[in-house]
């Protein structure tokens, strides 16, 4: 395990980079990680990697102490229990409500006239509550995959979704209608490790805050 | 044949029932040599009973209409219940009373969480103790009882429902956006609380409290060196219950500012059992001195209960890592 005795969950994918560099600042030892995309378990740097989703699964079950994953997976997962301890800044994303680039909107247009709108999306919790929220009515079509195809074929108007810099809605020629919300990554903590390795973890704070 | 039964509800066959036995007998059996004599409630209560306590966390999630009209719950602890009980049956009895149960209680459950709709509880509630003594004596016989099951590596984490409240009185902090930082305090969302507080656009000295107080967790040298003030006064409450506390249990003690209950009734002194084996809590209480008040018979009271499931987990949780 690294020189905090923590275990740490670590998301693979956009935020993988922008983490072990993190983590090298803390002078915990990521090299096997950088060199080896296949392993999952790295026991010595006391580091498990898995997809950002299930980060928060882990930490709050305490399989991990610490993990740092994006706001969207933390408010998509808003039941969890775990503590929000830090905005890390990096893996800077926009939450948005998103339909075909058509005049008129696509998406208001079937508000209008058939009194909902269909909206594909990954976050169906944060979907949802979006449009509670703003007092319309909307069909909620969960997928899995790419959700740009959905309002292309017909499936939605519109989709709800996370893009960093547009360019993949832009490619499927979708236009950006409302922001929703800004999500960067976050350091989580389980809430018994947080009490009970509590100087460790406030050490990676300090040292976070510091940089 | 495969007969379902309700999510959130489960069948214990004999060789986890002997386990569970083994466990709730030791405990009933600290409890009674401690004086807390056990009763039993009914599971099902009038709701507007149950209504009677503050908060709504506790309230019931489940109810029925009777054969008359009236709205039957389910108890979602056991506090609420022993508070009606004390109120109706011991009316003029000279406190400190003192009971115990271990009974099952009864909550919503969120989809797909593996959360329980019905879990059995052993507690504890003393009534008519005030202030340190009485929370001294239920932390002492927490301890004493989970030393008994054989549990090694636990802690109990000790903190002070009253303090933010007080803390957010002292800096003026209009009334709607302290519900709100309550709520991100619950939610343990420190960064939607630190963007809360700066949102206040208060000095620079009263942010820094309010963002790092509900921080502040540690052994006792944590209650060294605050100055006057509302922390200071929560610290001199938690460091007169300490001074109470035998050392074998005030070695188990580590304090946690930030500690908040998610029921609503707990008035002051509030704690958390951590185990390094389990994720989450075993079990937790307090002092809800305000809550007999509500049922008409106004006496401090401190109790807890533990989630025998979960330290009947924490405990086979332990004997996996060989401690």
């Amino acid at each position: 395990v690294n020189r905090f005795g923590l275990t740490i969950a670590v998301p693979r994918g956009a935020l993988l980079r922008e983490t072990l560099d993190l983590l090298d600042l803390l002078e915990v030892d990521t090299a096997e990680v950088r060199a080896n995309d296949r392993k999952l378990l790295f026991a010595d740097a006391g580091i498990v990697t898995m997809r950002p989703s299930d980060v928060p699964t882990y930490v709050e079950a305490g399989a991990a102490d610490i993990g740092i994953t994006g706001k969207d997976v933390l408010m998509e997962q808003s039941e969890r229990s775990v503590f929000e301890l830090l905005d890390l800044g990096f893996g800077r994303c926009r939450m948005v409500l998103a339909s075909v680039d058509d005049e008129p909107d696509p998406a208001a247009e079937a508000l209008r006239r058939l009194g909902v709108m269909r909206v594909a999306t990954k976050y169906p919790r944060i979907a949802a509550d979006f449009f509670e929220r703003s007092g319309r009515q909307a069909e909620i079509v969960e997928v899995k995959g790419s959700v740009e195809l959905a309002p292309l074929t017909g499936l939605v108007e519109a989709i709800v979704d996370l893009t960093a810099t547009g360019t993949t809605l832009r490619e499927n020629r979708l236009a950006v209608r409302e922001e929703i919300a800004v999500a960067t990554a976050r350091l989580i903590a389980n809430p018994v490790a947080h009490k009970l390795k509590a100087s460790a973890i406030d050490e990676v704070l300090e040292r976070l805050r510091a940089r | 044949v495969i007969h379902p039964i309700p999510s959130g509800t489960r069948d214990v066959l004999p060789d986890e029932m002997r386990e569970l036995r083994a466990i709730t007998e030791t405990l009933r059996g600290v409890f009674e040599r401690h004086g807390y004599g056990e009763v039993y409630t009914p599971a099902i209560e009038y709701e507007s009973v149950l209504l009677r306590a503050p908060g709504s966390s506790v309230s019931p999630a489940y109810r029925v209409f009777d054969d008359h009209g009236d709205v039957l719950a389910l108890r979602s602890d056991m506090t609420v219940p022993i508070a009606r009980l004390v109120a109706t049956r011991y009316p003029t009895a000279d406190p400190p009373l003192r009971f115990c149960y271990v009974a099952h209680a009864y909550r919503a459950v969120r989809p797909h969480r593996g959360q329980m709709r019905e879990f059995l509880q052993a507690g504890i509630e003393l009534v008519g103790a005030p202030g340190a003594g009485g929370t001294a004596e239920a932390l002492t016989v927490l301890c004493v009882a989970l030393d008994a099951v054989g549990l090694s590596g636990y802690r109990v984490g000790l903190g002070d429902a009253a303090l933010y409240p007080t803390l957010m009185a002292a800096f003026d902090v209009p009334e709607e956006a302290r519900e709100r930082m309550l709520a991100e305090l619950g939610a343990k969302d420190l960064v939607g609380l630190e963007r809360e507080v700066a949102a206040l656009g208060l000095p620079a000295e009263a942010a820094e409290m309010l963002v790092r107080v509900p921080q502040l967790r540690g052994g006792s040298d944590l209650l060294r060196g605050a100055e006057s003030g509302p922390v200071a006064d929560a610290l001199t409450g938690l460091r007169d219950v300490l001074d109470l506390l035998d050392p074998g249990v005030a070695e188990r003690v580590i304090f946690d500012l930030g500690l908040a209950r998610g029921l609503g009734y707990y008035s002051g002194a509030v704690f958390d059992v951590y185990d390094p084996a389990l994720g989450a809590p075993l079990g937790g209480g307090g002092r809800y001195d305000e809550l007999l008040g509500r049922f008409g018979r106004s006496l401090p009271a401190v109790g807890f209960a533990l989630g025998v499931d979960r330290l009947h987990a924490a405990l086979s949780g332990e004997e996996h890592a060989g401690l």
